[in-house]
């Protein structure tokens, strides 16, 4: 019982990370239907932030690590926005009206792009990310089903979640991007500007894959340039899965990956832990290329 | 006057921008065993001087593209200028060319050290490799990203056939290419329903899941240590090292003239008319009663073939294979090769791969940039010319006017 129970802690856990990265993919698709293929490369690039940030504060400041925390958080969280909004205007913008195939390819280039920029420019090596996270004195280690780090990353992406959808449902940016995603002339017509919806889409699902990032880098202790690749894919998937486009089926969707990947792992083998997340991708994509909560689209000749 | 200062004022606001953004991965570096914290200023440095003349560069490239380069009118002028695609296609300048390019291939391996041919029959490899993947993408337009599955097909086909049956290579080849053949109507068939982007990230779990089932099935593929020994083909005896190489940049020759052959009659055939129908619009092609099933899975399997058959000489060539060369980059690598070039254009395509493989080659000092050159390299053709190096010539039909 107490390893399913940490099996579906374990899931939830992961579940959340592709959560918080899935949102990203679901946002940017819903507005301009790109799959942005370097989406994982800005998770991978905030949990680097925090690190370097972080490394650098520990070793010359005499902060307190909560302190430091929270500067490396928020220095990944802006830098990772800036990535991503700059990303769009190099690697998207003048591509909007061309075919979806040629963006897309662009936007593998430029997931190549980032993943040697930071191998170049940092390391290929994994390096260790000594977690910023203090141990809650209410958590023993090793006594209590759930640790720390999963109990932070759990409550973290739940207020995440809860701010996100407030944003989206109840200002008026959130309704100039409901009305962009629903159709960009029309939302011209009645005076959004759609780049600054864009722009402000990029850096939120962007914000939100930093936060990914650095609660997974505390949760692993360490992180390497390629970590953005796989991560990516998964959280891809977990969005198809949802329905992509719809912000509580990525939820679900990463929830239901996470879960399948814990399960798989744990009770199936887990060298084909990688091989569960793949084989619901296609297997939703035959059955139900809308996911579980999207709506069907009706093409038109 | 105005105009200047103010694009000298963007390229300064674009190189502060990328100056803050890139200045943690940039500029700092951890080192957290020791405790040290290395500041690299002088990258700073270059970030803001490249950035600010690229970006000016970027702006005018831009605007290009938007308005036009200007005055050229580009079909009144050509026609009255030099064009090395008019001189070639005639029978007078044809012919010789094609002759002096045939007697330097066939001596290439008598003209050059040993190691040259090895790096010329690896760049044919990729030739072939992006022949193939250029039938799928440029014919059909089907983005695939799992190619290097099929190649992976092919050389372990021979691989584990040898290692269980002891089959020699001739024999391999064939069945390389079915088997390539074979995994490409098996992967296809669940994918039918898709198309374009949802395509392209099936396959690409499909070429990831073929690679982590070779890595994880030990007992029978021997897993990441991969299968060795496998031997080089004899010309009806065992030939030497050097021998075997030559003999094999020859099989390549053969099999990139022998793929040039097959695509240009596929062009013209039904099914290559019925690819460029779908290609264009499936639904349009669908309702003038073309089978997009059987199209589809035709199209993967005639790609696939190539692929299988390379695999084969690469386990040869290299009388080692293991999962790990058959990973996505190896997928995304055939990819730039076919954009670079050209999408659909075989002459686009050859340049496309010789570039892609011999530029790191050659140029060792750029070979750890290679992998940031080749995503600059699909940036920048995707924005800028979409249609490649060399673009591909489609056939025009005149009616009604004198052919003359």
């Amino acid at each position: 019982m107490k390893y399913f129970l940490q099996l579906v802690l374990a899931g939830l856990t992961k579940g959340s990370i592709y959560a918080l990265i899935a949102l990203g993919y679901t946002m940017v698709y819903g507005i301009i239907k790109l799959i942005n293929f370097a989406h994982g490369e800005i998770y991978m690039i905030g949990a680097f932030t925090a690190l370097i940030v972080g490394g650098a504060l520990q070793i010359t400041t005499g902060l307190s690590p909560l302190t430091i925390l929270a500067i490396s958080l928020a220095a990944a969280i802006f830098f990772s926005s800036g990535y991503g909004v700059t990303m769009e205007k190099i690697a998207y913008k003048p591509l909007r009206n061309a075919p979806r195939l040629t963006a897309l390819i662009s936007a593998i280039g430029m997931s190549l792009i980032l993943q040697n920029y930071v191998l170049l420019a940092q390391t290929s090596d994994f390096l260790p990310f000594r977690s910023m996270i203090p141990n809650f004195p209410f958590l023993t280690p090793g006594k209590s089903l759930v640790t720390t780090t999963q109990l932070v990353i759990l409550i973290t992406t739940v207020v995440v979640m809860v701010i996100l959808t407030l944003l989206i449902k109840f200002t008026r940016t959130g309704k100039a991007m409901r009305a962009t995603s629903q159709d960009k002339v029309m939302a011209q017509l009645v005076g959004i500007d759609i780049n600054k919806v864009i722009t402000f889409t990029f850096a939120v699902g962007s914000a939100t894959a930093a936060i990914g990032g650095v609660l997974i880098a505390n949760h692993t202790g360490q992180i390497n340039f390629y970590i953005g690749f796989l991560a990516g894919i998964k959280a891809f998937v977990a969005a198809v899965l949802g329905g992509i486009g719809s912000i509580p089926g990525a939820v679900l969707g990463s929830l239901v990956l996470g879960m399948t990947e814990s399960f798989g792992a744990g009770y199936i083998s887990s060298a084909y832990e990688d091989v569960f997340a793949f084989i619901i991708l296609i297997l939703i994509l035959i059955f139900k290329p809308s996911g579980l909560l999207g709506r069907n689209e009706i093409e038109k000749v | 006057m105005n105009k200047i200062i103010q694009e000298i004022k963007k390229s300064v606001l674009s190189a502060l921008w990328l100056m803050i953004l890139t200045f943690p991965i940039m500029v700092i570096k951890v080192n957290s065993y020791e405790g040290v914290v290395l500041w690299r200023w002088k990258n700073l440095m270059w970030i803001g001087i490249g950035t600010f003349f690229l970006s000016w560069l970027w702006r005018f490239l831009l605007d290009r593209k938007e308005n036009g380069p200007g005055e050229s009118k580009p079909d009144a002028d050509r026609d009255g200028k030099f064009s090395l695609r008019k001189a070639l296609g005639e029978r007078k300048v044809k012919i010789p060319t094609l002759a002096v390019l045939a007697i330097l291939v066939l001596a290439f391996p008598f003209m050059v050290k040993f190691y040259q041919v090895g790096i010329m029959t690896s760049a044919l490899m990729f030739v072939i490799l992006g022949l193939g993947l250029n039938i799928v993408i440029g014919y059909g337009g089907l983005l695939h990203l799992g190619y290097a599955a099929f190649y992976a097909m092919g050389a372990y086909t021979y691989g584990l056939m040898y290692l269980y049956w002891g089959l020699p290579f001739w024999a391999a080849l064939p069945l390389g290419a079915v088997s390539g053949a074979v995994f490409g109507i098996v992967i296809g068939v669940p994918v039918l329903r898709l198309r374009g982007d949802y395509l392209a990230i099936v396959t690409l779990a499909f070429g990831e899941i073929s690679r982590l089932l070779l890595e994880n099935m030990s007992g029978f593929t021997k897993g990441p240590e991969g299968i060795a020994q496998i031997p080089r083909p004899g010309f009806f005896v065992k030939l030497s090292l050097q021998g075997a190489t030559t003999y094999l940049f020859y099989i390549c020759i053969v099999l990139v003239l022998f793929a040039i052959f097959v695509i240009r009659r596929l062009e013209d055939s039904r099914i290559g008319r019925a690819l460029e129908a779908m290609k264009e619009d499936d639904i349009a092609a669908q309702s003038m009663g073309i089978d997009l099933a059987k199209t589809k899975l035709i199209t993967f399997a005639l790609g696939a073939v190539w692929a299988g058959m390379v695999g084969v000489v690469l386990a040869a060539k290299t009388t080692y294979i293991n999962p790990g060369s058959f990973t996505l980059m190896e997928s995304v690598m055939i990819l730039v090769a076919v954009v670079l070039g050209g999408t659909g254009s075989i002459p686009g395509v050859i340049l496309g791969a010789f570039l892609v493989t011999l530029i790191p080659e050659y140029f060792r000092a750029l070979a750890d940039y290679r992998m940031l050159m080749f995503g600059v390299a699909l940036v920048v053709m995707s924005i800028f010319r979409p249609q490649g190096i060399i673009p591909r010539v489609r056939k025009r039909y005149l009616v009604g006017e004198d052919k003359s």
